[in-house]
């Protein structure tokens, strides 16, 4: 490859100065304000120092602890069961068959769909007096109709159900392209053999698409672990603090509530937690394009 | 019996995805009465009167004309930023330049709480609240890391040939990219740009955060903030959502195959 003339800087300053300022400086920042105790709103009550208060005060909070709770429960309940619906829905859009460029358009339609839509359209379908969901569990008997939204145990899982709708198609996305890269060969190969539709699956498509569905899951897993839309606008985090996940407290605090020394505190914490998991994902993908670039 | 299975499950597939959105799009043509009925009412009667009671009311026009605002003008900026970088990192032999695509990707993955307090802190110190290029600004930030990695991953597999004739003819490599590069890769710039637009309409956390009043709110921030006193105005929500998710819908559609590639390469090839 030939030298370049012109610096490199002129090309990459822009994104460098972007993410500098917009990204990098505001993460340090989390880590410096978790440390001090202030109200977002008042800077010029003054920032105090307050060593690792906020963290004791998280270690101690009984919120905070439930609201860990909560997310890992969402986290463990949603991701699964998007990669196995995204594997399902992959499987058949990876047939051949009528209609098929229509479907695969159809599916995207749930991930195009802003988040904020879909937490509406679920909280209408999960209304307690005349929702379609009550309607579906208990007809025109309207005296037994539930308030999912409204009681503690349905309403975690009303956001999840209304979560696994929007982001499944997105797992079945990444399947897609791993099940697309399977060469044909193989399957002709054993069709020789006489293989049957299991064995086949169980012996060629898994242990191939192995990378694409921990890709899946992966992707899934961080982006579980930031939701928020969806809880702001079906519940605020309740009732009594049952759908109260890491990011809607971290808000509650830093912004409802003005307390952004303790709200960075949570950022802090929720940040280590994504930081582990993208590491995972990053060792993953790295190895995949080390990979690449050997073969190249 | 294989076909019948199979057909089952295409059209579960079909009614899973599809069913629950159409629902919510067929109250905004209910009228009130039939929103409310048990039996469910299943076929509108296309009733325009929450359309007019979104804009003339809520004032849906001026969410919408701030979402093209802000989508379009993010869109713009970070396609622009992120193919400068891109094809830095595709074209120049950086020692870092693994890394800072590395970091980016870190970055592409973190919760916004974690930067989201310092950048409010920023933006009123910039006095940017509330404004076009504060909001953009932290679009742009949002959505640069993936830009550059879809460009770059794309500006790596353009032949190198064609370019390096251009510089033996003597041009600068600020000609190269902008007669050679730029133009091969269109298709590209496109399919970022298509995600980027679709991310910035739909954002929601940060535009909460940064737009307070109502005149500078994006759509996602009008519809979850719908006004309802007693009752929920659920056909009204339910058109500014139609309204708002329209466009999306139709991009889908129309680019899904740019869009399915643009994912997956962001995703898998890497």
């Amino acid at each position: 490859m030939k030298r370049y003339h012109e610096p490199v800087w002129q090309f990459l300053s822009p994104s460098l100065v972007v993410v500098g300022v917009f990204s990098l400086y505001p993460i340090f920042e989390s880590f410096r304000l978790s440390f001090y105790r202030m109200i977002l709103t008042l800077p010029w009550l003054g920032q105090k120092f307050v060593g690792w208060r906020n963290y004791a005060d998280l270690i101690s909070d009984p919120v905070a602890l439930s609201s860990f709770t909560t997310s890992a429960l969402f986290v463990a309940v949603t991701t699964p069961i998007e990669v196995l619906l995204g594997l399902g829905m992959a499987l058949v859009l990876n047939e051949s068959f009528r209609g098929r460029g229509w479907l695969r358009a159809v599916v995207l339609i749930p991930w195009a769909v802003p988040t904020v839509v879909a937490s509406q359209m679920w909280r209408f379908i999960f209304n307690d007096r005349y929702g379609v969901f009550n309607y579906l569990l208990f007809g025109d008997a309207t005296q037994f109709y539930w308030a999912p939204l409204a009681e503690p145990g349905l309403a975690l899982m009303s956001i999840m159900i209304a979560d696994v709708w929007k982001t499944s198609a997105f797992a079945a996305l990444i399947i897609l392209a791993g099940l697309q890269g399977i060469p044909h060969e193989l399957y002709e190969a054993v069709n020789v053999d006489g293989a049957s539709a299991w064995q086949k699956f169980r012996h060629i498509t898994l242990p191939l698409i192995k990378p694409a569905l921990l890709l899946a899951l992966l992707f899934r897993t961080i982006d579980a672990l930031k939701v928020f839309d969806l809880v702001f606008v079906m519940t605020q985090g309740g009732p009594a603090d049952s759908t109260n996940v890491l990011q809607f407290y971290g808000y509650k605090k830093s912004f409802a509530e003005g307390m952004i020394g303790y709200g960075s505190a949570i950022a802090v914490a929720v940040f280590l937690v994504s930081l582990l998991l993208s590491l995972l994902y990053i060792r993953l993908l790295g190895a995949g394009l080390l990979r690449k670039e050997r073969a190249a | 019996m294989r076909r019948i299975a199979f057909a089952g499950a295409v059209v579960a597939i079909g009614a899973f995805t599809l069913l629950p959105f159409l629902w919510f799009v067929s109250a905004s043509w209910k009228s009130a009465t039939e929103i409310n009925s048990i039996p469910p009412v299943l076929w509108p009667s296309f009733h325009w009167d929450h359309y007019r009671a979104a804009i003339a009311e809520h004032g849906l026009l001026h969410y919408i004309a701030n979402s093209v605002i802000v989508a379009t003008a993010t869109t713009l900026l970070s396609i622009a930023i992120a193919a400068l970088a891109g094809f830095a990192l595709a074209r120049f032999r950086l020692p870092w330049g693994r890394f800072y695509l590395m970091l980016l990707l870190a970055l592409s993955m973190f919760p916004q709480i974690a930067i989201a307090g310092p950048i409010w802190r920023l933006l009123n110190f910039l006095g940017w609240l509330n404004s076009y290029q504060g909001i953009v600004a932290a679009y742009i930030a949002l959505s640069l890391p993936f830009a550059v990695w879809i460009l770059a991953t794309f500006f790596q597999e353009l032949p190198y040939d064609i370019e390096e004739a251009a510089l033996i003819d003597g041009c600068s490599r600020w000609q190269a990219l902008r007669l050679v590069v730029l133009p091969l890769a269109a298709p590209g710039l496109f399919t970022a740009a298509i995600l980027v637009f679709i991310h910035a309409w739909n954002e929601f956390f940060f535009a909460l955060i940064i737009l307070t009043y109502p005149a500078r709110q994006t759509l996602p921030v009008g519809i979850a903030l719908f006004p309802g006193e007693y009752t929920m105005p659920w056909g009204e929500i339910a058109a500014a959502s139609t309204i708002a998710t329209l466009p999306l819908v139709a991009l889908t559609l129309i680019f899904q195959r740019r869009i399915v590639q643009g994912l997956s390469a962001g995703a898998v090839k890497g």
